[in-house]
Formats: C-alpha cells, sequence, structure tokens
C-alpha cells in the first residue's frame, strides 16, 4: 500500500468533515494525518488528508459522490509544498535551556513559551524535517507534543482555486449553505 | 403567503409544493408537531400508518419503485428512527428515491441523553445519498427542496431529514424563494460524445456483443430506447435481477438472467462474449461472480449516471457517464446506417444461434428440478410459480413484490416478465421483510393493479404486521404468497450443498399462515397439492379484498442452476451431486 495525499475542496456545512472521514474508515483505513481550515472563497473549506490505501481511484470518485464535495485531487505524485507544524513543550531546566534555543536555531523553530521548567518550542517544515526535529529534541524529554497534520499545495499555477468550484456559494438565500459555527 | 406557519406547516407544505402525495409513517413524542399540522392538510397528504417503521420504510420503498416517484416515510426519534435504518439501507443499495422524515428531540437537550435521543444523522450518514439536522425553522423551506432534488436526481437514493421538536413547533413566515445551492452535486446526464463514437466502433468490431440491462434503464425510462437500440444492433440482450422488466422476455432478443442464479446460457455466453455493453447495471458481485474471472474476453463498454460505479468492479474500456435515457438517444442517433452494420448483424446473428444452441440443452425453465424427483413431491414450488405465471399473465395488470431468498430467485427464473416496474424485489441489501409492507406501498400506487407479495415463511414473518395496515387503509389489492417450506431456504441449500447438511438455524416453525390471515380479517387459504393451486389463486383472484395463500411446498429443494459463492460465472452447478 502506497501513502497517498489527497486535498479535497469541500462545502462548509454541519457534518462534511465527518462524511468524508466515514469513506475512508468504511474500508478500514487509517487516516495518517488530516488537516482542515478555511480555503480562499468563504464557505468553502479544504482538506488535506494523508492515507496509506491501494485503490485510491475508486476513493476519489466516491468521495465526489458525497453531496458537498467540489473537487478532490490525488497530489501525491505533483510538485507540491508540504509543511507541517508541531509544538513540543520541552523538560528543559535552567542548564539545558541553552543547548535547546542553539538546536531550535538550527532548525528555525521558534521558543513560544518559557516556564521553570519547560519551554514549548514551534517549528514548522515539510514533514520529514519535522519528523527529523522531534528526534533530536526527544532526549530532553518530551513532556506533551501537538501536529498539526500535513498541509500540501500544488506549486505553480497548476492547483484549484475554491471560487471556480462554488460559484453559487453566494447570491442564494442559502441559509443552510451559510457556514453558522 | 405571508401568514405565519409553525415548522411542522412548513414541512407539510414543502412537501405538497414538491408533488409528495402518500407518506408512510409512525407518529411519536418527537415527531408530534408534524402529526399535527399534518391533519390540516389530509385532503392533499394521504398518511398511512403502519405497524412498524421498517414496514413503513419499505412501503415508501415500493410505492417509489413502483412509480419512479419520490416515496416517504415518516419515524419519531430513537427507536422510530433506527427502525428506519433497514429500509433506508436498502434504498441505498437499489437507489431508490426515498425521503425519511424524522423527530429528534429539542435542540435544548439535543446530545445530553434525552428521552429518545438517537444520533440518527450520524446514524445514517454511510446509507443515505444525503443527510440533514435542522434545528432552525428558516432552514426548512430550503432542506426540504434541496432534499428532494438530492433524492430523486442523479442516480436516485434515500435521503433522511432529521428535525427538532422545537424546529417543528416555532413560527415564522415561510420565505420560498429558495434557489438550490449545490456546488458539488451536478449529475451528469448527457453522454460524452466522443465516447459513443468510440463505443459504437467497438460494436461494430464485435463478433460476439451483449447487451445488459440493469435498473437504471427502468429508473430512466429508457424501456423503448432500449428495444430500439437492440433491435438496430440485433445484438441479444441479458437482464440482471433489477434490469428485469427492462427488456421483455418474450422478445426474440432477450435470452434471460445473468449471475448466480441466472441461466447457465447466460453466463456461458457473457464468459465468451468479446463485447460487452452495460448499461444502468452495476456488475454486483452477484452478477460477476469471482470477479477477475468475469467476462474474460470481453471490451467492455459501461453507462452508468454515477461515476463511481465505472471500474469499481470490472475493467471497463469505454466508460460512459449519462442517464441511460439520454445516452441510448445519443447512441440512435449517431448509429451507422444498416449497410455499415451488415457486418455486425451477421456475427450478431450466429452469436445468437451459438447461444440458443447453448440454451437447448437447457430448454425449459422447469428442467433444473429433477421430474423423476418432483413426482414423488406433493406440492414441488416450480408448480406454484408455473401456475401462478399462466394466471398471472392471464388477467394481466399485476406487479409482483418479492422477498429475499429461495422464493425471490424462482420468481425471477420463472415467471416471465415482461413490463418495467413489475417485478419489485430486494436486491443489493437483500433484506428479509421487504415484501409484504413493499407490496402495501405498490397497492397504494397502484389501486387498480393487483400486487402480489411472495415470500418465504422466514421474511414473511419478519414483517407480516403490515397485514393490519392493508386492512385498515381499506387496500383490497394486496394477495400473498407465502412459499412456505419450513426452512431458512436459502441458507439451508448452502447448508446442503457446502456444509455437509448441518442444518444449524434454518429449521422454521410457524403459525397456520391461513389461520393468522383470518385473525387479520383477509381470507386465507392453505394449498398442499399441485392440482389445488390454481383453484387457490382463482379464488385469491375472485375475492375483493386481501388473501394470503399458504403454499406448503416440498421442503428442501433447491434453486439451479447456481454458481457457488467465490466462483467463476462459467462454472455453474445444474443439481446437488456437482456441488
Amino acid at each position: 500500500m502506497k501513502k497517498h495525499t489527497i486535498v479535497a475542496l469541500v462545502q462548509d456545512r454541519p457534518g462534511v468533515l465527518s462524511r468524508v472521514v466515514g469513506l475512508v474508515r468504511r474500508r478500514g483505513y487509517n487516516i495518517e494525518s488530516l488537516a482542515v481550515g478555511h480555503s480562499e472563497t468563504p464557505n468553502v473549506s479544504r482538506i488535506t488528508m494523508v492515507v496509506e490505501w491501494n485503490d485510491v481511484d475508486q476513493v476519489v470518485k466516491q468521495l465526489y459522490r458525497l453531496i458537498e464535495v467540489l473537487k478532490v485531487s490525488d497530489v501525491t505524485n505533483d510538485p507540491t509544498v508540504e509543511r507541517e507544524m508541531v509544538l513540543v513543550k520541552l523538560h528543559a531546566p535552567a542548564p539545558k535551556r541553552h543547548e535547546i534555543v542553539s538546536m531550535c536555531n538550527v532548525f528555525d523553530a521558534k521558543i513560544v513559551d518559557v516556564g521553570v521548567n519547560t519551554m514549548v518550542v514551534e517549528m514548522t517544515g515539510t514533514p520529514a524535517k519535522v519528523e527529523n526535529f522531534i528526534e533530536i529534541v526527544k532526549p530532553y524529554g518530551v513532556k506533551e507534543m501537538m501536529r498539526t497534520g500535513r498541509v500540501a499545495m500544488v506549486r505553480g499555477a497548476r492547483g484549484h482555486n475554491a471560487a471556480e468550484y462554488a460559484e453559487s456559494s453566494n447570491g442564494t438565500n442559502g441559509q443552510f449553505a451559510v457556514n453558522r459555527n | 403567503m405571508t401568514q405565519e406557519r409553525t415548522g411542522a406547516q412548513i414541512m407539510c407544505e414543502a412537501l405538497i409544493r414538491e408533488g409528495v402525495e402518500v407518506m408512510f409513517g409512525i407518529p411519536g413524542g418527537a415527531i408530534m408537531p408534524f402529526y399535527f399540522a399534518m391533519w390540516e392538510y389530509r385532503d392533499q397528504l394521504r398518511h398511512v400508518l403502519c405497524r412498524h417503521e421498517q414496514g413503513a420504510g419499505h412501503a415508501a420503498e415500493g410505492y417509489a419503485r413502483a412509480t419512479g416517484k419520490l416515496g416517504v416515510c415518516i419515524g419519531t426519534s430513537g427507536p422510530g428512527t433506527t427502525n428506519l435504518v433497514t429500509p433506508i439501507a436498502d434504498a441505498m443499495m437499489d437507489s431508490t428515491p426515498l425521503l425519511a422524515i424524522t423527530g429528534q428531540v429539542s435542540s435544548l437537550v439535543l446530545g445530553k441523553d434525552a428521552f429518545q435521543e438517537t444520533d440518527i444523522t450520524g446514524i445514517t450518514m454511510p446509507i443515505t445519498k444525503h443527510n440533514y439536522l435542522v434545528k432552525d425553522i428558516n432552514d426548512l423551506p430550503y432542506v426540504f427542496k434541496e432534499a428532494i432534488h438530492i433524492a430523486t436526481t442523479g442516480r436516485p437514493g434515500p435521503v433522511l431529514i432529521d428535525i427538532t421538536k422545537d424546529a417543528m413547533q416555532a413560527r415564522t413566515v415561510p420565505n420560498w424563494d429558495v434557489k438550490l445551492n449545490l456546488p458539488g452535486y451536478k449529475p451528469t446526464y448527457n453522454p460524452n460524445a466522443k465516447q459513443i463514437r468510440e463505443a459504437i466502433k467497438l460494436i461494430q468490431s464485435a463478433k460476439k456483443p451483449l447487451i445488459m440491462s440493469g435498473n437504471g434503464v427502468i429508473m430512466a425510462g429508457a424501456i423503448e430506447e432500449l428495444a430500439a437500440f437492440a433491435e438496430r444492433l440485433r445484438v441479444p440482450v441479458i437482464t440482471t435481477l433489477h434490469g428485469i422488466g427492462s427488456f421483455p422476455e418474450d422478445h426474440p432478443l432477450n435470452i434471460g438472467m445473468p449471475g448466480m442464479h441466472g441461466w447457465v446460457h447466460v453466463n456461458r455466453a457473457i464468459q465468451e462474449c468479446d463485447v460487452l455493453f452495460n448499461i444502468g447495471g452495476r456488475f454486483d458481485d452477484r452478477v460477476t461472480g469471482k470477479a477477475s474471472t468475469f467476462a474474460p474476453n470481453a471490451q467492455v463498454i459501461h453507462v452508468d449516471i454515477d461515476p463511481s460505479e465505472i471500474g469499481k468492479n470490472v475493467k471497463v474500456a469505454v466508460p460512459i457517464v449519462g442517464d441511460a435515457k439520454l445516452t441510448l438517444q445519443a447512441f440512435l442517433e449517431a448509429m451507422p446506417g444498416r449497410e455499415d452494420m451488415a457486418e455486425l448483424h451477421g456475427n450478431a446473428s450466429d452469436w445468437m444461434e451459438h447461444i440458443r444452441e447453448m440454451q437447448a440443452k437447457h430448454q425449459g425453465k422447469q428442467q433444473y428440478v429433477s421430474r423423476a424427483d418432483t413426482e414423488a413431491m406433493s406440492l414441488p414450488p416450480h408448480d406454484v410459480y408455473d401456475i401462478m405465471n399462466r394466471m398471472i399473465n392471464e388477467r394481466g395488470d399485476y406487479r409482483i413484490c418479492t422477498d429475499v431468498g429461495q422464493h425471490q430467485m424462482w420468481a425471477a427464473q420463472l415467471l416471465d416478465w415482461y413490463r418495467p416496474r413489475t417485478h419489485i424485489t430486494s436486491g443489493g441489501a437483500g433484506t428479509m421483510g421487504f415484501a409484504v409492507p413493499a407490496a402495501l406501498g405498490v397497492a397504494v400506487a397502484c389501486p387498480n393493479e393487483t400486487v402480489w407479495a411472495v415470500c418465504g415463511d422466514g421474511g414473511f414473518q419478519m414483517t407480516n404486521q403490515e397485514m393490519a395496515t392493508i386492512v385498515q387503509e381499506g387496500i383490497t389489492n394486496v394477495k400473498v404468497a407465502v412459499i412456505n417450506n419450513g426452512y431458512l431456504g436459502m441458507v439451508r441449500q448452502w447448508q446442503e450443498l457446502f456444509e455437509n447438511k448441518r442444518y444449524s438455524g434454518t429449521p422454521l416453525t410457524g403459525p397456520d399462515f391461513a389461520k393468522l390471515a383470518e385473525a387479520y380479517g383477509w381470507k386465507g387459504i392453505t394449498v398442499e397439492h399441485t392440482e389445488d393451486v390454481e383453484a387457490a389463486m382463482r379464488e385469491a383472484y375472485e375475492t375483493d379484498g386481501p388473501v394470503l395463500i399458504d403454499f406448503r411446498v416440498e421442503r428442501e429443494v433447491n434453486v439451479f442452476p447456481m454458481v457457488p459463492q467465490g466462483k467463476s460465472i462459467g462454472d455453474m452447478i445444474t443439481d446437488a451431486s456437482q456441488a
């Protein structure tokens, strides 16, 4: 089985994430990473999902069956920019801090909180670089860690502008279509 | 138009605006406001009170499948909605336009395990085409319009709307000026012209072409187009279980049903054919057998309105996404003249001759029961179908609802089918208990036709309480034929053939069905001998009211021919000794 990165544009309605995830769950696959957020167009969200599966074309087709799915692309073999962010809370007593700070400089990571015995570090990079960073800081003692999951965007002029797929998102009464958080 | 309405009134008016005339359901706490409002609209919206929500769901399915219109069922929150789950799943598998309206607890207590609260939108997410949880009265006009649009267009399917009680009770001046906002839902109806040309080229080059017709042809109303298409090409046509009736069985080009209990010559033709044109069928595993061995020599042309069906189970040479009717029309327009088809016509005629030769070796539908065996039987099931086939066709104007199991396969095999929407069965989901409530729905839709529910004694006992609904509604055109063999017969058949006759959990008792029918106010007839079948059926026809006939058939008879599970459809068995 191969790891695939799927990028999907979806209407921002209650339950849409659940439907997308349900399609993957139905086949007994595990989602390795999932990131969801607003796109450049109001009421349209962009999902980046990484899953190991072998019949990805069929899954993409079935995703299209979902009423709220506007566009799905398997970008695994496309040139993409992929990023992930991690927050790590490290065990950082005073004598270790200097060493941690210089390590962070190497990885372009930021110290975002300092406590009595802890430091919270924010690091953004390719998934591989994030992985590498985590390995490096592990010996200091990781008290907590939170990864955002991968976000991906196709390089250059290619890719999918959300507005093209959501032409009627505005201009209707659209009570139900309006995002009501 | 500017008058204030309750949410429940808005629901009724939304349904009326969309042309809904009948609903099947059961009230309960959370849906009470809807029932309160329904009373005012009872002249336009007929409500049929069922005995179980599963029955209401299947009745709505029967109504939808008999007419092609939307079927509507109603349940209250909690168990009322979970009882609808089976018919919803059934409608999903068989692409039936169904709207399920369910009451939900008040939004104030939603998510707090209130009395009769169930997360039905969560439960039905994978078995609906789409579903909604409505908490705001202002969403109702839009949601009903969108839901019905989704259920009835493209590849039809079930849609559920769950409405909180407070949204039904709230008041507002409804705004009916709503436009659909569905950028992600644009079914493709018109086929791609280039693909049509590709397909024609492929068919023209074929030496052994075959047309497979499925449910999509019936749903698109493409009966005439299919006949014209097949006749222009002179290519043999097979009809899948749900395609039965899309092409008349007495047509010289019709060769019958494929699949697990299809005919040997049909399955052999599939294995031999070089071009397979499937329209409106989804290559279900009961049709293909082991998919990797299916139609090994064929280049497949697959026409389906749902792109996710194409290439799912079978490799496709020419995919065509489109509505069956519009696609066939496009084919007819693009079809070359007769002179350019001469070679195809010659090949197809030789091919048909070959198929008919294969068929002749197994001539007669009855030959799969050994005559020597049946002579000792007082009532072989095949005799029931033989006489039924003669009698229903003599009288005409019938619909047959079948349940799931042996009796269903016999009905598909042994009755002769001529018209679309006359054969109504649970195919994809295989839902036992479908036939009786479905017949109720069909009878409501077709009051001037005779509606037969053919079921086994197992499935009958799952939903027979709808017999009371039929009486309460004053329905007289439903007749039930129980093919009673005292077993869950299809499972028993598998146990006999593949599990060394270990009849684990399959022998089945029941009440005296004729007496049960009488208790419901029906006429009940028991038949134990072949010579009594005709008289019983005549009596059923002559009785102005619902009738049940308990056909106590020979207990251990198998459905043949058969493709054992997981085997190639080329490996059919025609009697128990081959298993």
